[in-house]
């Protein structure tokens, strides 16, 4: 039998261990990517309408962050949470937590640098005109937040999209411990290692559904804004 | 427009608008340069000048957009403070929408001011009526068209009822009937007491709305004059040349 009809079938039967993985995956992502947002979108909006010194040193430390290598990132969780490390004692290693803590961290760069992107162009249009109505720099930020709201979800679109697409950085804080910390890429990793295709083609298939609905909504958002007159 | 207009108003913190030995500049260039001018109320004031002039940045200073590089804006007696800037409206060249609602465009403008809820819908229901935009009012304002969209602005404007209503070229991009409709609008919130400073390119609108021309040449102020004699009887060789150049483009 080939693996794509096995992997069907697991999907399609309602493989409980299938599910309980994806179920994980999406609880992760999700948690981490509220977290980012909290985040991401007010330091994001700081950036656009701030003057203070230390700007411009974060605009180049939030591009950094951007690129990090997942990798990378998953070692310094690591090394944070590890049991010599600082935060040692919260014994947060191999936990769902510390893989939505990882998670954070990548994410929260993605959000800020979208949002200060969308608040900064937003701004230029704005700036003069909510001045001239009374309004602050700073006063003016939920302003800017609320008129940017689509380009926002599509940041944290962006967001979860990498956030359950990412594997190297949860692989080492998770740890992959079945029914504790596997979520769909680091089972795909694993099981793939192992020869069990099926299975890591069953997560397959559902992450790339996930990716295509999240470019979906994108796309959705994108032409709502248009017909909406919201642009 | 509303009732209750001039009634216990105090026009003595707003007006006149004053400047004293003001110059801006920027990038190295002396934007502006004007010793002395005053700007009292009553009649519209039109700003008037060739392109560069400094006709918007004057107003930008006037209304506290901009700093001085040196001198003074006063209101009344009192340095141009956040409290007087509050009892400005400004309206620009390209009207800027919230994402909103046409209503919402307008609650925007009243947030924030002492006013029952109740008040504050009758207020928006009085300047939907008046920018001729009542069916329109769910609607997004962003959907509206040019001359509607600066008919918002312009209400949106007013909605605090302001001592001083500044605008920068207001009808530069509309046609004349959507002109039309602003300068009505223009004409009843100045004959409600509103103090109008405006930018116009167009002797024929400073003819229509009346009271005196400030006129700027290269950052200076050149006449201050009544509308009649500065567009018949120009004082000055630049005006004259910004007239007829003015009119035969
Ligand atoms: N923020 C600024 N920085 C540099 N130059 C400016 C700035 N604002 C205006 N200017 C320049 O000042 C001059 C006057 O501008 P403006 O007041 O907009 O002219 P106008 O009379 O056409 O409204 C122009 O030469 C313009 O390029
Ligand atoms: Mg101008």
């Amino acid at each position: 039998m080939s693996a794509l009809s096995v992997s069907l079938r697991l999907i399609l039967s309602g493989d409980p261990d299938l599910w309980e993985i994806i179920l994980l995956s999406l609880r992760v992502s999700l948690f981490a990517v509220l977290i980012a947002a909290l985040i991401g979108m007010p330091l994001g909006a700081a950036l656009a309408v701030g003057r203070f010194p230390g700007r411009q040193v974060l605009l180049v430390l939030l591009n950094a962050l951007m690129g990090l290598p997942p990798v990378v990132v998953g070692l310094v969780v690591y090394l944070m949470l590890s049991n010599a490390g600082p935060l040692g004692v919260l014994q947060l290693l191999y936990t769902p937590t510390a893989m939505i803590i990882a998670q954070v961290l990548l994410v929260t760069p993605i959000i800020a640098a979208l949002t200060r992107q969308a608040v900064e162009t937003l701004n230029e249009e704005y700036a003069d005109q909510l001045r001239s109505l009374g309004l602050s720099r700073l006063g003016s930020v939920p302003t800017l937040l609320w008129d940017g709201r689509f380009a926002l979800m599509t940041a944290l679109l962006a967001g979860f999209g990498r956030a359950i697409a990412e594997v190297g950085a949860v692989i080492i804080v998770g740890g992959n411990i079945n029914h504790v910390t596997r979520v769909m890429t680091t089972t795909i990793a694993l099981e793939t290692s192992k020869g069990n295709l099926s299975l890591a083609l069953a997560l397959g298939l559902i992450l790339i559904l996930i990716a295509l609905s999240v470019n979906a909504a994108v796309a959705l958002l994108g032409t709502t804004a248009q017909r909406t007159a919201y642009v | 427009m509303f009732d209750g207009k001039g009634n216990g108003r105090v026009q003595a913190q707003s007006l006149p608008l004053r400047l004293r030995d003001l110059r801006f500049e920027r990038g190295g260039q002396r934007l502006l340069d004007i010793p002395a001018l005053s700007i009292a109320p009553g009649e519209p004031t039109l700003i008037m000048g060739p392109n560069g002039a400094g006709k918007s940045v004057l107003l930008r200073l006037l209304h506290g957009l901009e700093a001085p590089t040196s001198g003074q804006v006063l209101a009344g007696d009192a340095p141009l403070d956040e409290a007087t800037r509050r009892r400005q409206a400004m309206v620009f060249q390209r009207p800027v929408i919230l994402r909103r609602s046409v209503r919402a465009n307008l609650a925007f403008a009243l947030h924030g001011r002492r006013m029952s809820r109740a008040e504050k819908a009758d207020r928006i229901d009085a300047l939907l009526r008046m920018a001729r935009l009542s069916d329109r009012a769910a609607q997004s304002g962003r959907s509206l068209s040019g001359g509607e969209q600066q008919r918002l602005a312009l209400v949106r404007a007013l909605a605090t009822e302001p001592d001083v209503l500044f605008l920068d070229e207001p009808t530069a991009s509309l046609d004349p009937g959507a002109t039309q409709a602003i300068e009505t609008l223009i004409r009843e919130a100045s004959a409600t007491g509103t103090k109008i400073v405006m930018v116009t390119h167009d002797p024929g609108q400073a003819r229509r709305l009346g009271g005196e021309v400030l006129f700027l040449n290269k950052g200076h102020l050149v006449e201050q004059t009544a509308v009649e004699p500065f567009l018949d009887t120009p004082a000055t060789d630049a005006a004259r040349r910004f007239l007829r150049g003015d009119l035969l483009v």
